[in-house]
């Protein structure tokens, strides 16, 4: 080895260390207390945030008398308004998943981490949690120093705060339990332990899970839980906008000196006040570029846009920016991305079949079984005798009488369906029904049958449903 | 070693090899250290409450291993869970018990409960002859059709599955002659095909008695009293197109008019026997009544019940 080819191996080395000591991983050894400042992204942030208003308020919304949404599951069926989706209409929900699925891709396609930074409720509830903190504790460096005192100084302030954080965490269980409960019988039942074991059992969970999650876990959660975090990477491309520092207007950064005048400064643009990290909830910093713990909040676009006001330089130091801008390329209009219509595609096939499966939704439903031990029977009068079992489904809210018949092409004796057959609301009650067809009316092996049932709401709406099944003959 | 540590203040171990290569201490990190306790603990605790270890054979126990003080076994679980199921059932056989066939069928859920719990019943005891779905087997009759040797009413199946039936057909071998078991061969099959038969073959039929048994049209029927019942001494109705053995045609029609139906001593005589399922006494293996009962509403339920 030359002494020329040791240096080298040395250079390289030495990079590498530079870059490891440049680059601090986040693992929680050392609490964010992020600073909040006012802003338009603040703004944005606390209006997405009231999204989640709907999941406390949502149980009490009613409907026709009956909670507006409820996911009974001890009853199997889900009420979202006006329709009563059963377990058998279940194939909706993977599409609805899908969509939800794809509606998360194309967000962070065209805006990066748009879900992370307003709308999830890691970070909506750590949002929330931290507010109540500086109420209570007051600024990052009253709580920094809190942190550092001695037991008996902040046991009392912390113990309200941690009471608080589980009333919240109480809270949300209560109100993700109501979804599944009924608003109204879990204020009954829940208080003088009549509840069932799973919705205590629920609420206790989520109690925890809240407390510890948004109180404790917060931008860990983000960095070390979310898989959702780690799969960005491959959804975002160059044309993506993401809050970015304009590198090429800040650099070099430096702090502003007395005596330099705005027109002979040496510096950009940045005048490395580190207010932009001092705001991050996730305590990165964005001038190093797209990283693993930004959430695209926009918070330390408020931070740049408020020091840039004071000294007087133009705002968008930090910016919603895609790559390819930042680069001075030419940005792609938002309706030639191949990924913008592939996604919308799948949008919208998902979209179409969730209405087509509600617009379709029959309130009774028929499923016709063949015997097959035996196919056919041989009757003494020379014809062929098939039986078929029916489950009839109720979906309606009222008990029915559901009324049978069956066609084919040839000539068919129905057998055993002269009655209505009574079903109750959701249930599913089998028949069991015979077709006979004459031996020399079967034109071959096999024949369809279509059975039709039919039954009268008590508004006096007719509502009806067919099977197709087959009709078995001898081999001819 | 501490004294001479090259590296101090870096939290190793003190154990070095090839001058820099050291072990150094990075403890896992306290949750996981508490979630490794707990875990720890949680086997202990569940070791005492519920079986655990294995243990040397124990012959006094027939078994071995530590048997948990809560006393849980599956076989305990599974009893809890199976009188539950008594519990639900209960109620329909009580009523079930009070009823006829004829009643249940008139009550649709007590019918449902009947037709699904005796479709144990009837795969246990009558699948293995008469096919799982009464589709029947070469020499055991179809259940599924209409068609019935001893009557297709409630009261004549509920008999027939308590008693039990044995068909009797004498072999005519050694009482017709060749020519005269052809003649009645072929008018059973003029008439499985829908035809008269010939006045001939007919005397023949009355003349030796096949009357007796088959009615006076071969219909199996002997008389029908007034409130619609059916005499018959199981003979197979002649004149409709199924065939009581396989695969029916001249050739089976002759096999049977030769040698007969349960016929001791003739080799190759035709087995058409069904035991009687009804429990007399305590023997294992036979029905209670109300399970006959159920048996009976699940055969006239499957297709061709009268």
């Amino acid at each position: 080895m030359t002494a020329n080819q040791n240096a080298d191996q040395r250079a390289a080395m030495d990079d590498i260390y530079a870059e490891a000591e440049h680059w601090h991983v986040n693992t929680g050894g050392e609490t964010i207390h992020a600073k909040r400042i006012p802003g338009k992204w603040r703004r944005i942030k606390w209006i997405a945030s009231s999204v989640w208003l709907i999941f406390f308020l949502g149980p009490y919304l009613s409907w026709n008398g009956r909670q507006a949404v409820l996911f009974d599951i001890p009853n199997r069926q889900y009420h979202l308004f006006g329709a009563t989706v059963l377990p058998q209409d279940f194939w909706m929900l993977s599409l609805l998943l899908l969509f939800f699925a794809i509606l998360l891709a194309v967000a962070t396609a065209l805006v990066g981490r748009v879900y992370c930074g307003y709308f999830c409720f890691q970070t909506v509830w750590t949002d929330v949690f931290t507010w109540i903190e500086e109420k209570l504790e007051g600024s990052p460096q009253q709580r920094r120093k809190l942190d550092q005192a001695p037991l008996g100084r902040r046991i009392g302030v912390r113990s309200v705060k941690h009471g608080i954080w589980l009333l919240i965490g109480f809270l949300t269980g209560f109100s993700f339990v109501a979804w599944f409960y009924g608003a109204g019988p879990l204020w009954r039942d829940f208080f003088v332990g009549n509840a069932n074991g799973a919705a205590y059992g629920a609420v206790a969970l989520f109690m925890v899970g809240t407390y510890v999650l948004a109180g404790w876990l917060r931008e860990q959660t983000c960095f070390w839980l979310c898989p959702y975090a780690r799969i960005q990477g491959v959804m975002l491309d160059k044309t993506t906008v993401v809050p970015t520092y304009d590198v090429a207007r800040g650099e070099p950064r430096g702090r502003m000196k007395k005596g330099e005048t705005e027109d002979n400064r040496s510096t950009g643009d940045c005048v490395d006040c580190n207010q932009c990290v001092a705001v991050c909830p996730t305590g990165v910093d964005i001038r190093q570029g797209q990283q693993e713990g930004c959430i695209t909040c926009g918070l330390c676009i408020d931070a740049c846009d408020a020091v840039m006001d004071k000294v007087g330089r133009p705002r968008g130091l930090v910016r919603y920016a895609s790559l390819d801008e930042l680069e001075g390329k030419p940005v792609k209009p938002l309706l030639l991305r191949a990924r913008v219509w592939v996604y919308t595609a799948i949008l919208t096939v998902a979209l179409a079949g969730i209405l087509y499966g509600f617009t379709t939704l029959s309130a009774i439903e028929l499923k016709v079984l063949h015997e097959r031990a035996p196919l056919f029977v041989l009757l003494s009068d020379g014809s062929i005798q098939n039986k078929y079992t029916l489950k009839m489904l109720n979906k309606s809210n009222d008990d029915l009488q559901v009324t049978i018949s069956a066609e084919s092409p040839a000539p068919i004796t129905l057998v055993g369906a002269d009655e209505p057959f009574q079903v109750k609301h959701g249930e599913v009650s089998p028949a069991i029904v015979f077709v006979k067809i004459a031996r020399k009316d079967l034109p071959s092996e096999t024949v369809p049958v279509i059975f039709h049932a039919k039954a009268v709401l008590p508004d006096g709406r007719d509502i009806s449903t067919e099977r197709e099944s087959a009709f078995f003959g001898p081999r001819r | 070693m501490a004294e001479n540590n090259p590296f101090p203040g870096e939290n190793n171990t003190g154990h070095f090899w090839d001058d820099n290569l050291r072990e150094l201490k990075n403890p896992p990190p306290r949750w996981w250290m508490i979630a490794f306790w707990v875990s720890i603990g949680w086997v202990v605790l569940y070791s005492i409450l519920y079986p655990t270890w294995p243990l040397p054979y124990q012959p006094e126990q027939g078994d071995g291993y530590t048997k948990g003080i809560l006393g849980w076994t599956s076989i305990k679980e599974y009893e809890k869970g199976m009188e539950q199921v008594r519990a639900v059932r209960a109620q329909y056989d009580e009523q079930i018990a009070q009823l006829t066939p004829a009643q249940i069928l008139e009550d649709p859920g007590l019918t449902q409960y009947t037709l699904a719990s005796s479709k144990v019943l009837f795969g246990d005891y009558c699948a293995g002859c008469h096919g799982s779905g009464g589709q029947g087997n070469p020499g055991y009759p179809v259940l599924a059709d209409d068609d019935w040797l001893y009557g297709g009413s409630l009261a004549k199946i509920q008999e027939s599955v308590t008693n039990g039936r044995k068909g009797a057909m004498t072999a005519h071998q050694s009482i017709l002659t060749p020519e005269e078991i052809d003649t009645l061969a072929t008018l059973t099959v003029e008439l499985a095909e829908g035809g008269k038969g010939s006045d001939e073959a007919w005397a023949l039929y009355n003349a030796k008695g096949c009357n007796a048994c088959h009615g006076t049209t071969g219909n199996g029927v002997l008389a029908e009293l007034p409130d619609g019942t059916i005499v018959s001494v199981g003979a197979a109705n002649l004149t409709d197109s199924i065939w009581r053995f396989e695969p029916g045609g001249y050739e089976s029609a002759k096999h049977t008019i030769t040698y007969g139906v349960n016929q001791p001593g003739v080799e190759q005589t035709r087995d058409a026997v069904m035991p009687a399922f009804a429990q007399v006494g305590q023997l294992e293996g036979k029905l209670s009544p109300d399970q006959i009962k159920m048996l009976t509403v699940y055969v006239h339920q499957l297709g061709g019940g009268k």
